[in-house]
């Protein structure tokens, strides 16, 4: 990001000026952070016993979601979109579930990262076939959700396997205080330690701007078949991670997909992800996990009918694009 | 293209690769019934004497509601969009129409559902064509909604029991003469209205223009946003009569009774041949398509296939089909 300001501008920029302008460009992100403090605030309001315990509950809940959403943005970032998401994510689960029962800790460590490479090769798979075939996204990864979610049933067919303690027990309690929860620590390194390198590097550059002007990328000299193969291999690695997370938290493999390619899309529209690629990032939508995790949790303190929140969910989805387009067609009015 | 008609000058047309794949562009419906002739002549071979008139009688039946909702997913794939919420609007019509039939009698309760399919799918409408919400988000968000709201309905009526018209078991699961389902006496009409609307309608031509260049159709005059209102109305009112005639199959109504046909519906357009990218594709083929999913899944039952290598074949079949269109198309 500097190298590019340094090319525009000859002289540095003051420091109140990157302030403004880094504000200015993570407007949606600052935005969604104050709504999550206001839905804390209000959480706390309506539930006085909203306390660390339940903190440390949200972190776990939303932990699979929200790295099913980075999986998901990744692959909507670079122009594409991944409907295989939820079965990835039962496959890795029910894979290391399975592999984990009955065996030494120190066997699990292997588990991960075997767990870790399978996540990158299905992904790799899925991105391939796209590539190869030339057949729409949507239509690849929507077959291919069939495909991952028959091969899980092949793992394990009725819920069951096992994991490591030390494994469980990486995501549950806290850590240094009570208010910081374990699985948040775990959520933040995870992304860290793949994103930032990766948004510095030619290779994230290369995400964007497939995303954003395949065409374009293609004659700026960007290898558009291998950079859609590698964020789609990106996507099955944090669908691994995800899918660790769900045996993680349950102790066990379920083969049934959860809910978690919706979601994922719901969180990224949400966190500013555009939907035509090469626009948002991967802070916004974890955050959108949390405040949706959130409103379910005050939906139940309110002692809402648990069959709205379903309504209200489908409702802040559409609301929330409604809202975005709205905002987009203002813009080109003006 | 220059080549195969060189090519045809000195050798049998027929024998050429440019031949074949002209035929697989132009004629799409030839190597689909090919297809679907194949799998069926697996079927006989793997289970001698499955196929008889009882058998068609039985496929048609499981087809055709599949084929309706189908034909709501080719409608909106035509403009460029999909409708994913064709499985929530489907259940909902049905359990709205089953619980309301005792109270209300028939004719009543199945207009109340035909209405609220209608408004969900204008919901729609307004959504992706005012507001140009991206279609799988609008339809996946609205099928949450309408699960949502009909699970509400459900609690609310917790007293009244689901009791589907004799009128609609007869339509959804009785046959006449063991061979033509009743539930032809829906589908027909539709599948009519469907083929003859887009090769013979303006509205049928607008759906096409959309789904092409929609910069241009609206530079041409067309306005696009009520050729999309239309469209998810039409396609909420099909997935409403399709989630009827499952109801009387099945004999009786859930909130989720037909979820599980939502992306078979978009499998079977695709194997039909009609492009997601909008703007190519038809009925017809969707139709054989419906038929290809029907068979193939009696096929692997037949087989003694377990569940799991049933859904990787599923999938597998349905990427092979989707790449070899689009190697013949050449479209990108």
């Amino acid at each position: 990001m500097s190298a590019a300001v340094d090319v525009v501008g000859s002289t540095r920029p003051g420091l109140a000026e990157t302030i403004s302008d880094w504000g200015r460009r993570n407007r949606w992100t600052l935005a969604l952070v104050a709504l999550l403090a206001g839905f804390l605030a209000f959480t706390k309001l309506i539930g006085p016993s909203y306390g660390p315990v339940q903190i440390q509950g949200l972190a776990i809940g939303a932990l699979p979601i929200a790295l099913a959403a980075v999986a998901q943005a990744i692959v909507v970032i670079s122009g594409g979109i991944d409907l295989s998401v939820g079965s990835m994510m039962a496959l890795t689960s029910v894979t290391s579930a399975v592999l984990m029962k009955d065996q030494s800790e120190g066997f699990a460590v292997v588990v991960v990262v075997g767990v870790l490479l399978l996540g990158l090769v299905i992904g790799a798979i899925n991105g391939s076939i796209i590539v190869v075939t030339r057949v729409p996204d949507i239509v690849v990864t929507l077959a291919m959700s069939f495909v991952w979610a028959g091969a899980t049933l092949f793992v394990l067919d009725t819920p069951g396997g096992g994991a490591a303690d030390w494994f469980k027990g990486l995501i549950s309690g806290s850590i240094v205080s009570d208010w910081i929860p374990r699985a948040l620590i775990v959520l933040v390194l995870v992304c860290g330690v793949v994103w930032i390198p990766l948004r510095r590097s030619m290779l994230g550059l290369s995400l964007y701007a497939i995303g954003s002007n395949r065409l374009v990328a293609f004659r700026s000299g960007v290898d558009v078949g291998r950079t859609k193969i590698i964020a789609y291999a990106l996507t099955g690695l944090f669908c691994a991670l995800g899918g660790m997370a769900v045996t993680a938290s349950t102790g066990a493999g379920s083969p049934v997909p959860g809910a978690y390619t919706l979601q994922s899309v719901a969180a990224i529209v949400l966190g500013g992800v555009s939907l035509a690629g090469g626009r948002g990032g991967i802070v916004g939508p974890i955050i959108a996990v949390f405040i949706l995790q959130l409103v379910r949790t005050d939906l139940t303190f309110l002692e809402v009918n648990p069959n709205f929140s379903t309504v209200i969910q489908g409702a802040i989805l559409i609301g929330v694009v409604l809202f975005g387009s709205v905002l987009a067609m203002r813009r080109v009015r003006a | 293209m220059s080549a195969g008609v060189g090519a045809a000058g000195t050798r049998n047309p027929w024998l050429t690769a440019e031949a074949w794949r002209g035929l697989f562009r132009d004629r799409p419906l030839i190597p689909l019934l090919g297809l679907l002739a194949a799998l069926i002549l697996v079927l006989e071979l793997a289970r001698p004497g499955i196929v008889s008139a009882q058998w068609l009688g039985v496929t048609l039946r499981a087809a055709i509601p599949l084929a309706i909702l189908a034909g709501c997913q080719t409608l909106a794939m035509l403009t460029g969009g999909i409708d994913l919420s064709v499985g929530a609007v489907a259940s909902m019509a049905a359990f709205v129409m089953a619980t309301l039939a005792t109270d209300l009698g028939p004719g009543a309760a199945i207009a109340i559902g035909l209405g609220a399919a209608a408004l969900a799918g204008l919901v729609n409408g307004v959504g992706i064509g005012i507001f140009k919400v991206h279609p799988l988000i609008m339809t996946l968000g609205m099928g949450l909604v309408i699960l949502g709201l009909t699970s509400v309905f459900q609690l609310a009526m917790v007293q009244t029991p689901v009791d589907v018209p004799d009128f609609i078991e007869w339509l959804g699961s009785e046959t006449t003469m063991t061979f033509l389902p009743n539930n032809l006496l829906v589908f027909v009409p539709i599948a009519a209205a469907i083929i003859l609307g887009l090769r013979r309608s303006g509205y049928g031509r607008l759906l096409f223009a959309v789904g092409d260049n929609p910069i241009a159709a609206r530079l041409a005059g067309a306005r696009v946003w009520q050729v999309l209102v239309a469209l998810y109305v039409i396609s909420a009112v099909f997935a409403a009569l399709a989630g009827f005639l499952v109801a009387g199959l099945v004999k009786t109504a859930t909130i989720q009774l037909v979820e599980e046909s939502v992306l078979p519906s978009v499998a079977a357009a695709v194997i039909g041949g009609t492009s997601i990218m909008g703007g190519r594709g038809g009925y017809s083929g969707t139709i054989v398509g419906a038929l290809i999913l029907t068979v193939l899944t009696t096929l692997l039952i037949v087989l003694d296939m377990p569940e799991a290598a049933r859904q990787i074949l599923f999938g597998i079949i349905i990427v092979a089909v989707a790449a070899a269109y689009t190697r013949v198309t050449g479209e990108s």
